[in-house]
């Protein structure tokens, strides 16, 4: 345990530090990946398995295409191509590469070595995991539940495109007065819409 | 140990935090403080041998989703309003 755990801790401080050192967004992104994989890892060499997926799908997974999404929707308009032809420079991705190749490494050494020369720790069940989260914890599943129900209307409430909107008595009055406005052309318009 | 790595992780994330003046760069630096915590959960619960911290784990996950779900839309509906995403240019609550 102990060797595979240094390595893939070192490799988590060193990439964490170079995520909160980057200037660009993108790149910043690359080195969270490698830092959420190498705490999936240390998870792996501490006997949690279960977490270790978890944190690969979800961390790894949602959480960072939810941050690309976003860093993708905030660069739109501008010259989008070329400054992704700057950012996948091989300079950027080959340092990530690296530190990926070596935890890919060390789960092949574990995967090989089988788990008992490997790992002296003994490995928490998900069984008991799962007895416990929905045995003790079944309020606070439901609770995050709601949290997550929450998080979810509340996003979509905010992230929606806000237009202005008047009172209905203040829509009313101008639109009175747009129609006062062009009231000769709409007399036009309806013999357009006529002859058509 | 491994309560040290958790402790450099959530300091280097709270480092982030104080330091970067974009918005993106200061809710990365939160995730990073969330999994450090989450680390140190699991290590306790891995050194005890019971299944809490893995629980605890959990929760953490599930709350780290929802936040970042609404930060995001923050931060769009924050270029959307200002066109900048520098914290020093927020301003509209200063007297």
């Amino acid at each position: 345990m102990s060797t595979l755990f240094y390595i893939s801790s070192l490799v988590a401080i060193a990439s964490t530090i170079m995520v909160i050192t980057r200037y660009h967004p993108v790149h910043a992104l690359l080195f969270l990946a490698v830092s959420f994989l190498s705490v999936g890892m240390i998870f792996l060499s501490l006997g949690a398995p279960f977490v270790a997926a978890l944190e690969v799908i979800v961390y790894a997974g949602a959480i960072i295409v939810l941050f690309i999404f976003v860093v993708m929707m905030l660069n739109l308009g501008r010259e989008t191509a070329q400054q992704e032809k700057e950012w996948l420079k091989p300079k950027v991705w080959v340092v990530p590469s690296i530190l990926v190749l070596i935890l890919l490494a060390e789960m092949t050494i574990l995967l090989f070595q089988g788990p008992d020369q490997a790992m002296q720790v003994s490995v928490v069940d998900p069984r008991k995991v799962a007895l416990s989260l929905y045995g003790e914890y079944i309020i606070a599943v439901e609770l995050t539940g709601f949290l997550l129900m929450a998080g979810i209307v509340g996003a979509a409430h905010i992230g929606k495109h806000q237009r202005k909107e008047l009172h209905r008595f203040l829509q009313n009055g101008e639109e009175e007065k747009a129609r006062q406005l062009r009231e000769p052309e709409s007399v036009t318009n309806e013999q357009t819409v006529l002859h058509d | 140990m491994v309560l040290l790595v958790a402790t450099v992780l959530f300091t280097l994330g709270l480092i982030g935090v104080l330091t970067r003046k974009n918005v993106v760069f200061m809710l990365i630096s939160v995730e990073i403080m969330l999994n450090a915590a989450g680390l140190a959960f699991v290590a306790a619960g891995s050194r005890w041998e019971q299944p809490d911290g893995q629980v605890m784990f959990l929760f953490i996950l599930a709350m780290a989703a929802a936040e970042v779900s609404v930060g995001l839309a923050l931060v769009l509906q924050i270029y959307h309003q200002h066109k900048t995403l520098d914290v020093e240019n927020l301003k509209e609550l200063k007297d």
